[in-house]
């Protein structure tokens, strides 16, 4: 889950760690007001939308007085911003930050990840701040410095002054950054991050630190534990179908083309994107009903595909293992029944209780179409929306 | 032979008692295997079905001799419930939980780290030797018995669609793994396959990897020095958008890391067959595997 970089900003107040003065606002007014508080120019002016490339696209705006001030926050308050992260169709801007604007000496890379394979969590930091993190990757990877911690024993002061001396600090800022590491670490853990990164992290002209940007995520699994975190959740920020599919337990991520699909497990979801691909179409959705389906469930997943306007075909794929065929074809049946179908149907089924499940779909009146196994189903499919 | 898992296996079921527990013990059971306890913390003393209850899984060893667990524990009781197995002395964990915290993942497995202890999963569909014993929630009718060819996986239903293209080839499976989709686990695929390198009726494996992290090119570079026998790969999500979690936890592309592209090219460059159609994957094992 994501959050706003304001919100971000909120959570490192309270650890102790140094942001820009600044408040949000959700209005021109409001942040026209927010800019006046703040006794002094310059200030800046940011859209908070899920996505970064925000400044490239013009969502962020330095103002030397409050007539640029004003002029800024209507410019990007209710804009459509489109960056590399958001797609062509771009965000509408409902938020905007207001902060300070500082006198910066250096800008830093800062970023806290979970390493999968080592099963440590690193810092990943970088005295080339301020740029994309995967091109001084490329080009001068010397320039990047990892400290990976134990998950067990935990940050250890040795860690914090790896990450500070490794960032070329001047002495004055050595001690504060290695306090600022310590707490963005227990942030991390505490909030069970799965991505915390800084971009720039910044050291000003008078070298104090400040963490002029902030981006976090959290690991989806450990919400449960962390209330606080949820309340955060912007659903402005996600695609409707996908809303809705989450409130009905379903792992739903829509796409450009017009194949929907319905799986069963999502390694076979993938596959069977990749299969109609590679019969010529293109897949409008990713959609995992899982293993314990039940015809609730497809009824749905049905409602939801259906709901994209691109879609001109679906298909169906199933391998019961647990989930029977039997009786994913009666909710087939059932939710084709109750939804209305107005696009042609495949269906393939494999496994447990096949038979009875094709007798099922064959038997129901409805215009569904069986596929003898994956290749057919995907090539009749594609046939149907050519 | 096989893997991990046979017929001297003696399985404790965690979360016994729970409606998932209860379904897939007494599918394990039908599928032949030697489930002999289960663990439910309150409810020791009780049976499920014939299968007497513990409260915990030290008793259930030593009582019952269990060498083997299978964990149905909801996901903030499953690190606590996989430690648990670990400390008992169990010396092969199965983790079918989906959802387990990333942090709590990380926790455990490097406290398992250097310990006698194969841990498979989470989020997994378990591992079956088939004819022998099955410990997970697989449907066991679609697997044959006999070998010669070993199948691991991150996916669930993915691995059931091999596994069956492969018996309708009639080509049967000393053992099946399903390693799991979360982005850190028990055992990866390198571990799996120098267990089959070991096993001397397994002929060759068949691997099936997904998108995110690098787990594949690993293995390949692997497969590329030390295995002797054949390997057929797929990769799924050729299609899927950087950036976005596919269903599974460890399913996301991050940047240029973890596409599907990458590893097929890697899988190819270390001599795997590597199937990008997965309609004629069995035809190609066929093919393969004689």
């Amino acid at each position: 889950m994501k959050i706003h970089e304001f919100q971000a900003k909120q959570l490192f107040a309270d650890y102790k760690i140094p942001v820009p003065r600044g408040r949000a606002a959700s209005s021109v007014e409001d942040a026209l007001e927010a800019a006046k508080e703040l006794g002094s120019f310059p200030v800046v002016v940011k859209a908070q939308i899920h996505a970064g490339g925000r400044g490239k696209g013009g969502g962020v705006k330095i103002a030397k007085t409050v007539d640029e001030a004003k002029s800024h926050a209507q410019a990007i308050y209710g804009m459509t911003l489109v960056t590399h992260q958001t797609g062509p169709e771009g965000r509408l801007v409902k938020k905007l930050l207001v902060e300070e604007g500082l006198a910066i000496a250096k800008e830093l890379y800062f970023s806290i990840i979970p390493d999968r394979a080592t099963a440590k969590i690193v810092f990943m930091v970088s005295e080339a701040g301020g740029m994309d993190i995967e091109e001084v990757a490329a080009k001068t990877p010397e320039k990047i410095i990892k400290v990976a911690v134990d998950p067990l024993v935990g940050i250890q002061a040795y860690h914090c002054r790896q990450v500070a001396f490794g960032l070329n600090l001047p002495a004055a800022a050595v001690k504060a950054m290695t306090a600022i590491a310590k707490s963005l670490f227990r942030l991390f853990v505490e909030k069970d991050c799965s991505l915390l990164e800084i971009n720039p992290l910044v050291l000003t002209a008078d070298d104090r630190v400040i963490a002029l940007d902030a981006k976090m995520s959290f690991d989806s699994n450990a919400l449960y534990r962390h209330p606080e975190i949820v309340e955060m959740r912007d659903l402005d920020e996600e695609d409707p179908l996908e809303v809705e599919a989450s409130r009905h337990n379903l792992n739903y991520i829509k796409m450009d083309g017009n194949v929907g699909n319905m799986v069963n497990g999502a390694g076979l979801a993938m596959a069977t994107m990749d299969i109609i691909k590679q019969a010529g179409a293109q897949p409008a959705n990713f959609l995992d009903v899982g293993g314990g389906a039940n015809a609730q469930m497809v009824e749905n997943g049905f409602r939801i595909i259906l709901s994209d306007p691109n879609v001109k075909g679906i298909l169906i794929n199933i391998f019961g293992g647990i989930l029977r065929c039997d009786v994913l074809a009666s909710g087939v049946v059932e939710a084709a029944t109750k939804v209305g179908l107005n696009v042609p149907v495949v269906v393939r089924m494999e496994g447990t209780n096949v038979d009875e499940g094709r007798r099922i779909l064959k038997e129901s009146g409805l215009n569904l179409i069986s596929a003898k196994d994956l290749a057919d189903a995907a090539q009749k499919v594609a046939d149907l929306v050519r | 032979m096989s893997i991990f898992v046979n017929s001297d296996t003696r399985v404790v079921v965690q979360g016994i008692t729970g409606k998932e527990g209860q379904f897939h013990t007494r599918q394990c059971i039908a599928y032949g295997t030697n489930v002999v306890a289960g663990v439910t913390p309150g409810k020791g003393g009780q049976k499920m079905d014939e299968v007497p209850v513990f409260n915990t899984v030290a008793e259930a060893k030593k009582q019952a001799g269990a060498n083997c667990s299978l964990i149905f524990v909801p996901p903030p009781f499953a690190a606590d419930a996989i430690l648990e197995s670990v400390d008992a002395g169990i010396e092969v964990v199965v983790a079918i939980t989906e959802g387990i915290p990333v942090l709590d993942m990380m926790r455990v497995k490097t406290y398992i780290a250097g310990k006698p202890v194969r841990l498979i999963g989470p989020n997994c569909p378990g591992v079956i030797s088939p004819g022998q014993c099955k410990v997970g929630i697989m449907p066991g009718v679609i697997h044959k018995p006999g070998g010669p060819i070993g199948v691991v996986s991150r996916s669930g239903t993915l691995t059931y669609e091999v596994v069956h293209q492969l018996t309708l080839q009639g080509i049967g499976q000393t053992t099946c793994i399903g390693i799991g989709g979360d982005p850190v686990n028990g055992t990866n695929f390198i571990d799996c396959l120098s267990a089959f390198e070991a096993d001397p009726d397994t002929k060759g494996v068949v691997m099936v990897g997904e998108i995110g992290g690098t787990a594949e090119e690993e293995a390949a570079s692997f497969i590329k020095e030390k295995l002797s026998m054949p390997v057929v790969g797929f990769i799924a999500g050729l299609t899927a958008p950087p950036g976005r979690r596919m269903g599974h936890a460890g399913a996301i592309i991050s940047g240029s890391s973890g596409t599907a592209q990458g590893k097929i090219a890697a899988m190819k460059e270390a001599g795997i067959h590597v199937c990008e159609d997965l309609g004629s994957l069995g035809k190609l094992c066929k093919q393969v595997f004689g």
